[in-house]
């Protein structure tokens, strides 16, 4: 099993580590519950150094990288951040993505951790024979997000980097907690304000060590994955492999916003304009339940005639809300919000309604 | 972590105080801090039956649901149903004020094919 950088301070934060995508990571250190909500309310912080990390540079980069992803690389400034679905020609997705502008011909793909190898070798297998060169660097990288309304106080105690001109979306370098050339970029997976911190793996517990006592000042705590994923569902970030896979589609995810399909080529272009000429069969919606239970991933959704019309993705006690929710794919027609359906939990039919997204509405998110 | 001794336990971790013709069930402390803080918790109502070695509930954490298993049978005269309304009880207190149900025992020979706390503390050690 890999370890992160991290790994020594999340035992002597006394985390509860489990297996996740061939990394050993903090699932919590306290409660799920409580790391919720003190991003919500404060501040946390996160090891992610197990996304993966590839650098594309070369004069031919960009064109590249705009021809394998759904949304407009090439109008990204240096400087900007984008999220984009990666496609198969048949509209199914490879991967969800943030591609960093890191300079005219110089890129940076963050791709989640459980598609590491298969994205790589997506890449690979595509890239010209000249004009770009690719590296991977995830296992040699360090992520450590800080996120909350009280993110910014608690990075700019150890940066002298521009944080409050630092737009949402966008990245900045230099000297943090005395280690050169540190990226910082104004980008989360929350809903809340916060930054995410990248460098080589030498330097990650030095960082750690230096924002935290910061952190607890700001009333922060040690965020593990099971929060992470709380904090995401609240706002429908989608999670690959829950509710985004090859036999899913942007367009019935949601991610309408991310398919330039006017942009030019890239791969799923075609299956996707066709996608759109007949409207998606089915849509990722939000949903809350009426009656008592948890919906988990799988959960079969019927209309009131007992007719099958989808499946639960995501399914969770909202620790903001206080109660039940959850993300489905419904078939057309049964997507609007304030329908109602049934999600069969251990059985049992239970009713449960469409709402819209977001599930959480006061996120600091700038 | 305590296993009080006036209590039996099942292998699926729910333990069963005798009282009489009646008997409390609830899960260890051990179950309790595998799932970590409850946020949802199941159960049968009054008037119902359960049977030895069969599902009759279920406790959710954020991350995961654990079934009920019932460890004797028997018709539920009670449910605790503070602890549904607040299912960090059972974290808190496993073992008196977040206890679940109340059964009326249809088998009190049952009870001999639990273990006691001696031996559930030797076979949780072994997990």
């Amino acid at each position: 099993m890999r370890k992160t950088s991290l790994n020594a301070i999340h035992q002597e934060l006394d985390a509860q580590l489990i297996e996740f995508a061939g990394y050993e990571m903090p699932v919590k250190y306290s409660s799920i519950n409580e790391e919720h909500l003190t991003v919500r309310e404060s501040v946390g912080m996160f090891d992610l150094s197990h996304m993966g990390e590839f650098h594309l540079a070369g004069p031919g980069a960009v064109t590249f990288v705009d021809g394998l992803v759904t949304n407009d690389v090439a109008a990204l400034e240096p400087g900007q951040i984008l999220y984009t679905p990666m496609c198969y020609p048949d509209g199914g997705i490879v991967d969800d993505l943030l591609v960093y502008r890191l300079g005219d011909d110089e890129l940076m793909l963050v791709v989640n951790a459980s598609n590491i190898e298969k994205d790589w070798a997506w890449v690979e297998e595509h890239l010209p024979a000249e004009g770009v060169t690719a590296e991977n660097r995830s296992y040699q990288t360090t992520l450590v997000a800080v996120q909350g309304p009280g993110a910014e106080k608690v990075l700019s105690a150890v940066t002298e980097l521009d944080l409050s001109g630092l737009a949402f979306y966008a990245w900045t370098r230099g000297t943090v907690a005395g280690i050169d050339d540190v990226l910082v970029s104004r980008t989360g997976y929350t809903g809340e304000d916060g930054f995410e911190i990248y460098l080589p793996d030498e330097g990650g517990p030095a960082l750690w060590r230096a924002l935290w006592p910061h952190n607890v000042e700001a009333g922060g705590r040690a965020i593990g994955l099971g929060a992470r994923d709380t904090l995401r569902l609240e706002m429908k970030y989608a999670l690959y492999g829950n509710d985004i896979d090859k036999t899913t589609n942007p367009l019935e995810a949601g991610l309408k916003w991310t398919v330039k399909l006017d942009k030019g080529d890239f791969i799923g272009r075609e299956s996707l304009l066709e996608v759109k000429r007949n409207k998606v069969s089915r849509k990722l919606i939000c949903f809350e339940m009426l009656d008592r239970g948890i919906a988990r991933h799988g959960a079969p959704c019927h209309d009131d005639d007992g007719a099958e019309i989808g499946a639960v993705t995501s399914g969770t006690m909202s620790p903001s809300l206080g109660k039940p929710i959850g993300l489905a794919y419904l078939k057309r027609g049964h997507t609007k919000s304030g329908r109602e359906f049934h999600v069969e939990i251990r059985g049992k039919l239970r009713r449960a309604v469409v709402v819209k997204p977001p599930f959480y509405k006061e996120g600091s998110r700038k | 972590m305590s296993y009080p001794d006036d209590r039996k336990y099942a292998d699926s971790h729910e333990w069963v105080l005798a009282e009489g013709e009646t008997a409390l069930i609830g899960i260890s402390a051990y179950a309790a801090g595998e799932l970590g803080e409850l946020v949802y918790i199941e159960l049968p109502e009054v008037g119902e039956e359960i049977e030895v070695g069969a599902e009759f509930g279920v406790v959710e954490s954020v991350k995961a649901a654990s079934d009920l298993v019932a460890p004797v049978s028997g018709e539920i005269v009670e449910v605790n149903d503070a602890a549904v309304d607040e299912p960090k009880t059972v974290n808190d207190d496993p073992y008196d004020a977040g206890w679940l149900v109340r059964v009326r025992l249809s088998d009190p020979g049952e009870l001999d094919d639990l273990h006691n706390a001696g031996s559930y503390e030797e076979m949780i050690g072994e997990d």
